[in-house]
């Protein structure tokens, strides 16, 4: 009953294991355009096939983003939302089928400070973190924090992650390894590099945990293709354009579509 | 050693920072997303071959002295002191005398043999107030690299003069208009472009800030400055100064400038941030006075924020000193009580600007004129005759004549 988070999350990767396919992981970004509007639709992706649910935590300046995301985070910035409200959130969907874990910059967690964000998070019912501005030489604290409470911070591993750094990366790794497709922001592609099938089979077998693919994933033929790859692929960009533009009926369809050209791997 | 032929050395003393991580104390360290972790420890380990090879620093001395004109001059300013009602002696120290107006070309001559070296033929670049950008863009020209550099929109306007420099330079100016449209959105700008060009392209990071190593590369490039004030003092005083002053924007002229003094404890340091329209307007830029430490563009230090940890926009006449952060050096000298930061309103540097145009005939930049706008600020015992203070003159003024004489003069009523 009492499972952790990180074990929620491997089991949330087990079970589309046991089913044959890789895990459809869906970012969603809290307060875009309300926290209300977000609440819908996290449910939304929850029914309609989401394994895992990154929530995103908007910063004022998000490095890694490219424009759809950085404009959904100006969009809940604008709404004022807060990480206290982002925790909140994610407390009221605490019984959705999909493990939820954070995913943002690192300011406003230092500023919340460390402990108290794990032990709100792990209250909250989240899973872990994906913080892409603390790579792994500075993560060694709010790791600590987190693991008292059962959460995982999720590592990321890029194109240029190579020999002994990309070993200590996949063996610090809790949760999942966050793969990233392309050297790059985030924000959808029309082409995904050739070298990533090798990339993926490398990580796999270097990596106790699972491992998902992000950055640039939007379509189904690209699911298709990567579904043998990797044991989960994140949908973030393409979601979150789908849902601001044409709303959270769409931004159902898209993920049941990509659930969909999983099940076909 | 004579002035003229001085060969950076980069010698830093036993236990100088930063430590093995990039760490000033608490603050430093390098929090960017992981594609660009090898790329920043690819340019530690070139730095770190370049500063042992006798012919880099030769060929760096060659150029500063031959091309960007060092050592600058150290100037008696008597009358500016007047002005000021001060009695105490007051030096500047002529940085704007540097090829291309300011400080910056100290750093970009270094980084772009840097570039050279590591074999890459892309350079970008963020700029503020447009200097960094100029100076970029003329050492790119200089060894033949493809030069790219982002500004915020809002500097693309009040920057005008600088952003045609850039052009007639060969470099590509890439207006940015996200957030404040100001240096911090052109440096989060610059570093998506860097993650996603990472293999083929330089990043010549303008300021004392950002992730490691940058701090420590700008610092060693620009500490040539405080180096010289101090030989100059020598010839001039017989002695070190007791205060250096200069402006605070990332903060790459000051610690230039400090660098050399840190370990003199007769010696005072201030740095001046940009107050804007007054503190209690909220509406400044002043991080080190009244920041909390933060994580900013891959590094701790002390940054304007709301009570969320969303960074805040700054605010200055000045577009160099528009920014909510500020290097981690600084940071750290500051949280040790080492340096004292003072700050200078938007209406304190214009005075500042007029008085010493008028008395000294020199037009300084709006950045450095918060720095001479401290004369009036600083403590009694260092305004008193016998003293001596060193202000860094870090740019000139010929790109802010728009936006002071607008100031000055609104709608062109005189």
């Amino acid at each position: 009953m009492s499972a952790t988070g990180a074990e929620r999350l491997s089991q949330a990767f087990a079970a589309a294991r046991a089913e044959k396919r890789a895990a459809l992981v869906c970012y969603v970004m809290a307060g875009d355009p309300s926290l209300e509007a977000t609440g819908a639709l996290l449910a939304a992706v929850d029914a309609a096939g989401a394994d895992v649910i990154e929530l995103g935590i908007p910063f004022s300046d998000p490095i890694a983003d490219g424009p759809v995301l950085q404009e959904a985070a100006m969009r809940a910035l604008k709404m004022k939302t807060t990480l206290a409200q982002v925790i909140a959130l994610a407390a009221q969907h605490k019984s959705l089928r999909a493990p939820m874990v954070a995913m943002g910059y690192l300011n406003p967690i230092l500023n919340l400070g460390y402990a108290r964000f794990a032990r709100e998070a792990a209250a909250a019912g989240l899973c872990g973190a994906i913080i892409p501005d603390l790579p792994l030489e500075e993560a060694g604290e709010l790791r600590a924090q987190m693991e008292q409470e059962g959460l995982a911070l999720v590592p990321l591993a890029a194109p240029t992650t190579e020999g002994a750094r990309l070993r200590a990366i996949t063996a610090s790794a809790q949760g999942f390894v966050y793969t990233v497709s392309v050297n790059g922001v985030t924000g959808a592609r029309a082409e995904l590099p050739p070298e990533l099938g090798p990339r993926l089979a490398e990580l796999r077998s270097l990596s106790k945990v699972p491992v998902a693919v992000g950055f640039g994933v939007s379509r189904a033929e690209q699911v298709r293709a990567l579904a043998p790859l990797t044991d989960g692929i994140v949908v973030g960009s393409a979601l979150v354009r789908a849902h601001h533009e044409r709303g959270i009926d769409a931004a159902a369809s898209l993920v049941r579509e990509l659930r969909a050209a999983l099940g076909q791997a | 050693m004579s002035l003229s032929n001085r060969v950076p050395l980069f010698i830093s003393p036993p236990g100088d920072l930063p430590d093995a991580r990039g760490r000033f104390g608490d603050f430093g360290g390098r929090f960017v997303p992981e594609t660009l972790m090898p790329a920043l420890e690819e340019l530690e380990a070139a730095f770190r071959s370049a500063r042992n090879d006798p012919a880099f620093r030769l060929e760096l001395a060659r150029l500063l002295s031959e091309y960007a004109g060092r050592p600058t001059p150290l100037f008696r300013a008597d009358r500016l002191a007047q002005a000021f009602g001060i009695q105490a002696r007051v030096f500047l120290k002529r940085e704007d005398l540097l090829h291309t107006g300011a400080h910056k070309l100290n750093n970009t001559l270094g980084q772009g043999l840097l570039a050279r070296r590591m074999g890459k033929k892309r350079m970008i670049a963020e700029t503020g107030a447009g200097q960094h950008g100029v100076a970029s863009a003329t050492v790119a020209a200089l060894l033949g690299l493809e030069c790219i550099v982002y500004m915020g929109a809002e500097d693309v306007r009040r920057q005008a003069p600088n952003v045609g420099r850039m052009k007639l330079l060969g470099a590509e100016v890439r207006p940015v208009e996200s957030g404040s449209r100001t240096l911090k959105d052109a440096m989060n700008e610059a570093l998506r472009d860097w993650v996603s060009n990472v293999r083929s392209t330089y990043y010549c990071l303008g300021s004392a800030a950002g992730p490691h190593p940058y701090p420590l590369l700008v610092r060693e490039l620009q500490k040539v400055i405080g180096e010289e004030i101090a030989l100059q003092m020598e010839e001039q005083e017989g002695r070190l100064p007791d205060a250096v002053i200069a402006c605070v924007g990332g903060g790459s002229n000051a610690i230039g400038a400090f660098h050399r003094f840190v370990r003199e404890p007769s010696v005072a340091i201030f740095g001046v941030e940009a107050a804007g329209h007054g503190i209690e307007t909220g509406k400044h830029g002043a991080s080190l006075g009244h920041g909390r430490p933060g994580v900013l563009h891959g590094a701790m230090s002390y940054l304007l924020q709301d009570a969320d940890g969303q960074v805040a926009e700054a605010h200055s006449i000045s577009a160099g000193l528009d920014y909510p952060g500020v290097g981690p050096e600084l940071s750290h000298l500051r949280h040790t009580g080492r340096l004292t930061p003072l700050s200078a309103t938007d209406t304190e540097a214009l005075e500042a600007f007029q008085k010493l145009a008028r008395s000294e005939g020199i037009l300084c930049a709006l950045e450095s004129a918060h720095a001479i706008a401290a004369l009036a600020k600083l403590p009694r015992e260092l305004r008193e005759k016998g003293k001596v203070i060193a202000v860094n003159l870090s740019g000139r003024g010929d790109k802010d004549l728009n936006t002071v004489l607008e100031a000055l003069y609104p709608g062109g009523a005189r």
